[in-house]
């Protein structure tokens, strides 16, 4: 068990509370009420139907997909899926919203309970337990920089399904906020629910913050928005606790509001108040009936659901015998995990996961690419490990030839046959490889001889330079030490 | 319970109805009557009543994931008093 995280204030350490309010765009070819395309960066207002314009008399018929990737996502969220949800009008005036409200669901949502274990440093796993999910439309784009006197609205985006994810405030502290929206991020793209991308928007989240005393109650919190990723979260985080820890500690309170996070001056503002508190005056749409999931539907999606994050990880320890980090790494993505298992085929899983990892992933991270974009392919790479299992090129070789491949996108025979780094393993070589060393070096054999037995390091380097590097390490290992000792 | 004007003023305004002020008594007690009806209403028990969310005995009728509508840019912005570019344009709103 990890201490707790805290902040230190004048008046001792503080404790932080967490909960986050993840919006997810939902994949699915047209909207949740209307037939309109959800392609992301069309020409403006050319994917809006009249219904998303709000054109008087326009009735919304929701889209049947988008029920159903909820539902996945409730499952992926260990929840509980609600057999009866209710749609509701969330009503607020803004110009990018021509309703005039949002469909959503506050009272009934169509996901109930459920929890996500997020993986922290060290191998801990916590349960950080989810509210609810609920569906709902997004707004549409406003755009302030295009005329001094003018704010630009594209309404492509309105109505396309969010699901948002609400969760306890059970994390209390940064990383593990962190930690929540990165495995988060993961179940939704396992699942095809969203892409989980936070650059382009995809995926949004709002961060409440509080502080306390150890074992006090919660304070009062306060919503940071505008994060628009993990990093940008982490910071907005620690820094709206101490900015309230400051106010409390100078005998002030905290005002319960909507905070913006200023990422350039990595500060949270307070939003211009509005004259009006936000006051939503929720009520079920007249719209629209109650959804109701029949039990087939329900159980058709629970058939088709991929294997999970969690299942594959402790798979991939208790089949490949892979440690937690290991196991981690590779189930973040699932092209990655699927990439490992065609490598491990076969073959050695711990020698292929530390490959896949350190220098697949390395190599990758250097060059700025996806998995997706490597030159090595999985059986590429599988033929390289395979290579050093018949012994015929050593480890130290295999990254040399892998570094080449990288480049060449050859693959690891033809690379060793071309540049002859077949290892050697013919005894007699090696014996006269030794042989010679041992001649140059009498001196220092005799060294070794009288007992400073440390030298036997040196007659390695020596050999295997002589040799470039091909000869079998063991091998040597075993003729050098029989060798010198006769 | 009885709305005040204080109150009928911020319902009208988060409902963007202009309401003048010598409109205001009057808006008041029609809503004051109106939520007196309520109450009464409310002497009716209703303990184990789910509560209602239409009167139509039917479910949500669903559609198929399909790209049916959009492209019609010129009929969306038909209406708009000021489009640029196929944008809307409305007096400049910052957060």
């Amino acid at each position: 068990m990890s201490t707790t995280y805290t902040i230190d204030g004048e008046t001792g350490p503080w404790e932080l509370v967490i909960g986050l309010e993840v919006h997810a765009q939902v994949i699915s070819q047209s909207k949740l009420f209307s037939g309109a395309s959800t392609t992301f960066g069309a020409e403006p207002n050319t994917q809006v139907s009249l219904v998303d314009a709000a054109m008087p008399g326009m009735l919304p018929v929701i889209n049947k997909e988008c029920v159903a990737q909820a539902v996945r996502t409730g499952f992926g969220l260990n929840s509980a899926i609600n057999r009866r949800s209710v749609f509701d009008r969330k009503n607020y005036f803004y110009a990018d919203l021509p309703q005039g409200y949002q469909i959503s669901q506050f009272k009934q949502p169509v996901v109930g309970e459920g929890w996500v274990d997020i993986d922290l440093e060290g191998g801990e796993v916590k349960r950080v337990r989810v509210e609810r999910l609920h569906l709902e439309q997004d707004a549409g784009k406003s755009l302030h920089d295009q005329s001094p006197t003018k704010t630009f609205v594209d309404l492509n985006r309105s109505g396309v399904a969010l699901m948002e994810i609400v969760s306890f405030p059970d994390m209390r502290s940064p990383d593990e906020a962190g930690a929540y929206v990165r495995k988060l991020r993961t179940i939704v793209r396992y699942l095809g629910t969203c892409d989980g991308n936070m650059e382009e928007g995809s995926m949004r989240c709002d961060v409440n913050v509080s502080v306390r005393k150890a074992g006090a109650e919660y304070g009062t919190r306060c919503e940071i928005k505008n994060v628009n990723s993990v990093r940008n979260m982490m910071l907005a985080i620690e820094y709206e606790a101490r900015r309230q820890i400051e106010i409390l500690e100078e005998g002030g309170s905290i005002t319960q509001e909507t905070r913006l996070w200023d990422a350039g001056k990595g500060i949270t503002r307070s939003m211009r108040n509005k004259e009006e508190a936000h006051d939503y005056r929720y009520f079920p749409d007249p719209d629209l009936l109650p959804l109701v999931l029949e039990e087939s539907f329900i159980e058709g999606i629970k058939a088709t659901l991929p294997e999970l994050p969690d299942a594959k990880k402790a798979r991939f320890m208790s089949e490949y015998g892979l440690g937690d980090y290991d196991a981690n790494v590779l189930v973040a993505e699932q092209d990655r995990a699927a990439f490992y298992e065609q490598v491990a085929k076969g073959r050695d899983a711990k020698i292929a996961a530390n490959w896949v990892i350190v220098e697949l992933l390395g190599a990758l991270n250097k060059a700025g690419k996806d998995l997706a974009e490597s030159p090595v392919s999985a059986d590429k790479l599988g033929g390289l490990l395979d290579l050093m299992a018949d012994n015929t090129i050593s480890g130290r070789i295999a990254k040399d030839v892998f570094a080449e491949m990288v480049e060449s996108g050859k693959d690891a025979g033809t690379i060793v046959e071309e540049k002859g780094l077949r290892q050697v393993t013919d005894t007699g070589a090696i014996d006269t490889l030794i042989d010679q060393v041992m001649a140059e070096h009498a001196d220092k054999v005799a060294e070794y001889r009288s007992g400073k037995d440390k030298l036997f390091g040196f007659f390695v380097g020596q050999a295997m330079k002589r040799s470039q590097g091909k000869a079998n390490p063991a091998m040597l290992n075993d003729l050098l030490k029989k060798k010198l000792d006769a | 319970m009885s709305l005040d004007t204080a109150t009928v003023r911020r319902i009208a305004s988060l409902a963007r109805i202009k309401v003048s002020d010598d409109a205001l008594d009057h808006w008041t007690q029609e809503m004051n009557s109106i939520l007196g009806w309520i109450e009464q209403l409310q002497q009716v028990n209703t303990d184990g009543v789910e509560p209602m969310s239409s009167v139509a005995n039917m479910t949500l009728r669903q559609r198929e994931d399909a790209i049916t509508d959009g492209g019609i840019q010129d009929k969306v912005l038909a209406n708009a008093p000021d489009a640029t570019a196929g944008f809307y344009t409305v007096p400049k709103v910052v957060e």
